[in-house]
């Protein structure tokens, strides 16, 4: 094991390279390109033997990820924002054809306007894909929830690909120590992966993700709604299993000050490190106050999130995202089945910068009652 | 928690030189982060990069809005971006440069770095050895784990060349 300061890209494509994929199809895009960098160099340094696949789009990145993985061999890529969006038609094919690999996305604004800088709706936009999507934090939790992606995915009751969200620049560009765990550890706690139930292999043909019609189709997408109800118990045994070994736990969901608050942050991915900030300043003030970081937004873990809000009167929910016409996704969700008094707060979108005044200003306006629903945060009004 | 907020120009190493710094004082046993002003960097156009020092673990995730440092490694810059912005009482501003005068209202500490650059490394690379003057200035941290970065980032010659300059603005500060 060695510490290093190093980017969460850079702390992706260790991972990456831990698990031992064999097949790696990727095409760069800003800011996920170091990944696709990292991963090439690896590659031609025999550090991961792995084919990379230079594809001329994502489309084509994808497309050789789920046939790769179709043969039954672990597969990672990477993309961000108008990538992922190009890869969204063969997203839905990758879980329809059960294909369990990881993909990290850097997330990105979506165009138009034209934007490089973070947010998070381009991995929100592929929410209903049937993949898994986990935010993470920082640059050691992406790495640690890249190798818990492919577990999650591999194991028979999920067998669904994995969708790894880290903040684009905040995360991606940032460096900070990270712990690389060893080889045989890892070996340990994911071994080479082995397709027992449908995979390509020619000595025992078969087809996958052909027509279904009306007789076969509502099954085959009811078995997507089991495979992600069991991810909840998969997700949270790996979890279990990673801390045993690696000693860093994590989980569904992360409460923080939450068992006697009164008004609970509800928040995904970096904005959570700082929001814990506020909250001991908030804290220090007498405020009762938490925050609920959620890891997993898809499985959407409705009974861990009810356990750590039963005692709050009030939640405050930031989304990164917008769904037009009604607010965040995150919020939406949180409405839809958290029976708590949930208000809205779109903030951060297009990489503007969510400072801590923004975040006093969500719980100011969450403490008195917000007028509206859904509030924007730090718009300029003229 | 120290908050370092560097300002130059694309292709001058603000960006490295604001994680060689994160990466030396993680050496001498700190927490720390280092990052660039998100965005587009083309040659020539004023660029800030970020470092925070602590003894915690850190967790903001905003840019530096109030810094208790800052480096400036083009004094040209002085008359195109507000170099002092949102800084403290107390922030310190070290400036390359052979002619600034302080205004009396800042800390200010100028440093002939071209100069070291232009005599030792031969090119106008100023990045590592305005970081040799603030290791003296500020004790933050140590010139042997500057020195031992600059070799990790800059393997062979370069790295050399650069570790020498570094020092001799470390004797400077």
């Amino acid at each position: 094991m060695i510490r290093e300061v190093m980017t969460a890209n850079k702390a992706v494509a260790e991972a990456a390279r831990l698990a031992k994929p064999q097949v790696i199809p990727v095409y760069p895009i800003t800011p996920q390109t170091t990944i696709s960098e990292y991963l090439a160099q690896y590659v031609a340094d025999e550090k991961i033997d792995a084919k990379y696949v230079k594809v001329e789009s994502e489309h084509s990145a994808i497309s050789a990820a789920v046939g790769a993985s179709a043969t039954g061999v672990r597969v990672f890529t990477a993309t961000s924002s108008q990538g992922l969006m190009l890869m969204h038609e063969i997203l839905f094919a990758a879980a329809g054809m059960r294909t369990p690999f990881v993909l990290a996305d850097a997330n990105r604004a979506i165009s138009a306007p034209l934007n490089i800088w973070n947010d998070q709706q381009d991995s929100i936009a592929q929410r209903d894909a049937g993949w898994l999507q986990i935010y993470v934090e920082n640059a050691q939790e992406a790495l640690d929830t890249t190798l818990m992606a492919y577990k999650i995915s591999e194991n028979p009751k999920v067998l669904l690909p994995s969708m790894v969200c880290l903040d684009g620049f905040i995360l991606t560009h940032t460096v900070e120590p990270v712990e690389i765990p060893d080889q045989e550890p890892v070996d340990e706690f994911l071994p080479p992966y082995k397709a027992e139930h449908a995979f390509l292999d020619p000595k025992n043909p078969m087809s996958i993700g052909n027509l279904a019609d009306p007789d076969y189709y509502l099954e085959a997408r009811h078995d997507m709604q089991v495979a992600m109800e069991n991810s909840i118990e998969v997700i949270q045994q790996t979890c279990d299993e990673f801390a045993e070994i690696f000693g860093r736990k994590y989980g569904l969901v992360e409460p923080y000050k939450t068992e006697d608050a009164e008004i609970i942050f509800v928040a995904m991915g970096s904005l959570c490190s700082t929001i814990r900030v506020i909250v001991d300043q908030l804290r220090e003030k007498g405020e009762k106050v938490g925050l609920l970081k959620i890891r997993a937004y898809r499985p959407f873990p409705v009974e861990a999130i009810d356990e750590a809000v039963k005692n709050c009167d009030k939640l405050a929910v930031i989304d990164k995202n917008v769904t037009f016409g009604i607010g965040g996704a995150l919020y939406t969700d949180i409405k839809a089945k958290i029976h708590k008094d949930a208000y809205g707060f779109i903030a951060g979108l297009g990489g503007r910068d969510i400072t801590p005044e923004a975040i006093f200003e969500v719980y100011e306006k969450t403490k008195n009652v917000p007028e509206k629903e859904v509030t924007w945060i730090g718009l300029k009004e003229d | 928690m120290i908050e370092i907020r560097f300002h130059g120009r694309g292709g001058q190493g603000s960006v490295t030189a604001a994680e060689i710094l994160a990466k030396a004082a993680f050496k001498d046993g700190k927490y720390v982060q280092a990052f660039p002003f998100f965005g587009v960097e083309r040659r020539g156009a004023p660029v800030m990069a970020f470092t925070r020092i602590d003894d915690e673990p850190i967790e903001l995730r905003y840019q530096i809005y109030n810094p208790d440092y800052v480096l400036v490694l083009d004094d040209g810059l002085l008359n195109v971006v507000d170099v002092f912005s949102g800084i403290k009482d107390n922030t310190e501003v070290i400036i390359n440069t052979q002619d600034f005068e302080g205004s009396g209202e800042h800390v200010v500490h100028s440093i002939d770095a071209t100069g070291i650059a232009l005599d030792l490394l031969g090119r106008n690379i100023v990045n590592t050895i305005i970081l040799g003057y603030f290791a003296k200035k500020t004790q933050l941290v140590s010139i042997e784990s500057l020195i031992e970065v600059i070799k990790e980032t800059f393997p062979g010659k370069i790295g050399e060349l650069n570790a020498e300059a570094t020092k001799k603005a470390y004797e400077m500060g």
